[in-house]
């Protein structure tokens, strides 16, 4: 059976695909829309994505393998993404990624059984002064240490 | 610029015109032509606040005055350069700033359409740059026939997806429209053959939000808040091992150690400055006894660095310095965009030798090695990502080889 998609869905599509002059520039909003609501780029995706911008599913599969925030598979509730660059480890993402799989439970690229949260390590957020820092979903959360990554944790429900 | 930052609400235009706000706008269209504009930012030497530093004036000046094709306008906002955070501060407290920045450029060049490309993480910014377009739009200052004097402009916010490659102009170009990431070879420069193969203007956030100063107070007036060819001042963010990381507004030419020492606080919790990477991991790394100098263009060429993104990001003594390279090699491995072979190979080779010493199993030509490697991909890629990671590995292992060969054990 395939998917369907929301007709909001389908409104948002076609109102960010009038904002440029060739259809196929809308390609990375459209898959960020339908991200949003899907979860994922799975092959229904592309296909369906690649129907209404006149693409060939190959092009999508290219331009999805390609960006690190377009995802293939479906990801736990809450994307726990550490910064690993410079500034971030100079202050010790180490630290706060060795204490993330410990209360976690899981290892960089996995999922928690209940499927609530997963767990990556990301490059430079552009938050440098506010190092360590990490990103919940598109939330940024800095300055951390093991206190605060307890009480965002806590919050998360 | 950043002496509001601190208002509140300055984001919205009812705060934003109190302050007097988009008066550089009615100044700009109501009584100047296109060609005064062009000649009072080149006058100024604005320089690119991305990295290259490209003067702003003589890009926009690139452009065919008369052109069959749509012309276009690219804001790079894709802030990807480890250690940088500027642009963020500015589309997140000041996004009206930036928007008359874009409509001056835009009516200079005689451009109608265009686009803020800003990194895939930044979603609360992208949205508060969508609200700000539409309060312009609300008030005049955007859409059709601009103030009355016939002018159209729209302008869009394209989010990307997490490619740091994205931030090189062409790619950025390749990305908009639709496609993976990829570089050009240029020539053709994009002010010929850009977005769509239609003339195109890439400008920073940062740059862009130096012009409505520069029309309202004039050429002269920025040249004397920097330097005779390097106009203004910079937004300076540092982070890493200092008591306040944070961004601090200085003249260009201000002293590294001024910076570090004075405006950021000094090293923290009394540690020993080790070295200092001073714009952006992109650039060549100064050890602690190279840091009195002039934060210009110039003197960090003459220096073996660069200005770059002005991301200035102090190591201390107690961090290995192979911590360092493998985070430079790290990332550079990660975001080669695959497309040519020195880049591609060259820099994921040098990330596997790091990785090995790294677990300790470094072997006694391993250093050689990774210089080789990188003088393999120096100058020899088709866009600046192989120098990117080239230059900053082969100035770590040359100026810290002892403590790297300190580390291997065969």
């Amino acid at each position: 059976m395939s998917p369907e998609y929301s007709e909001l869905l389908r409104q948002r599509i076609a109102e960010v695909i009038a904002r440029y002059p060739k259809k196929e520039a809308a390609l990375l909003p459209v898959l960020h829309l339908v991200q949003r609501e899907t979860g994922s780029i799975s092959p229904e995706e592309e296909k369906f994505i690649a129907g209404i911008l006149d693409l060939k599913p190959i092009k999508v599969r290219e331009v999805v393998t390609f960006y690190t925030m377009i995802l293939r598979q479906p990801l736990g509730k809450y994307h726990v993404q550490v910064c690993s660059n410079l500034s971030c480890t100079l202050l010790g993402a180490g630290t706060i990624i060795d204490y993330l799989k410990e209360k976690l439970g899981i290892e960089i690229g996995q999922t928690t059984p209940d499927k609530k949260f997963s767990l990556s390590t990301v490059e430079c957020l552009g938050a440098c002064e506010q190092a360590p820092c990490l990103m919940v979903n598109f939330d940024y959360y800095g300055n951390l240490d093991k206190e605060r990554i307890d009480r965002i944790l806590a919050s998360l429900t | 610029m950043t002496k509001d930052f601190g208002l509140k609400n300055l984001f919205k235009i009812k705060v934003y015109l109190q302050q007097g706000g988009y008066k550089a706008v009615k100044k700009a269209l109501e009584q100047m032509r296109p060609a005064e504009i062009l000649d009072e930012v080149k006058k100024a030497n604005l320089r690119g606040r991305g990295g290259a530093g490209f003067p702003a004036g003589v890009k926009w000046g690139f452009v065919p005055q008369k052109t069959d094709k749509p012309k276009y306008l690219c804001v790079n906002a894709d802030e990807g350069e480890p250690g940088t955070f500027k642009d963020r501060y500015i589309m997140s407290h000041n996004p009206h700033l930036l928007l008359e920045g874009v409509i001056i450029a835009s009516f200079a060049v005689g451009i109608h359409s265009a686009f803020i490309y800003i990194r895939g993480e930044y979603e609360a910014v992208a949205d508060r740059l969508e609200e700000a377009i539409a309060e312009a739009k609300a008030d005049g200052f955007l859409g059709k026939n601009i103030l009355e004097i016939g002018f159209d402009l729209e302008v869009v916010v394209h989010r990307g997806a997490g490619a740091y490659i994205c931030g090189e102009e062409t790619a950025l170009l390749e990305s908009l429209e639709g496609k993976s990431g990829h570089p050009r070879l240029k020539p053709p420069f994009p002010a010929s053959i850009g977005l769509f193969q239609c003339p195109t203007v890439i400008n920073n956030v940062e740059t862009l939000a130096n012009v409505p100063a520069i029309i309202l107070n004039g050429a002269d007036w920025f040249v004397k808040k920097g330097l005779p060819k390097d106009g203004g001042t910079r937004i300076f963010g540092v982070s890493g091992m200092v008591k306040n990381p944070g961004i601090y507004e200085l003249p260009i030419g201000t002293n590294l150690r001024k910076i570090i020492f004075e405006a950021a606080g000094g090293m923290k919790d009394g540690k020993t400055l080790k070295a200092v990477i001073p714009g952006g991991m992109s650039a060549p790394i100064l050890k602690a006894d190279e840091i009195d100098l002039a934060m210009d263009f110039d003197s960090l060429v003459e220096a073996g660095s660069m200005l770059g993104s002005a991301a200035v990001i102090v190591i201390d003594q107690e961090t290995p310095i192979l911590e360092v390279l493998k985070a430079v090699s790290k990332f550079y491995s990660h975001e080669s965009c695959g497309q040519c072979t020195p880049c591609r190979i060259g820099i994921s080779w040098i990330n596997k030798i790091v990785r090995r010493i790294a677990s300790g199993q470094g072997e006694k030509d391993d250093v050689d090695a990774i210089i080789c490697l990188a003088e393999n991909i120096k100058g020899k890629t088709l866009c600046p990502l192989g120098d990117a990671a080239a230059l900053p590995i082969l100035s770590i292992c040359r100026k810290f080889r002892q403590e790297l060969e300190g580390q291997l054990s065969r």
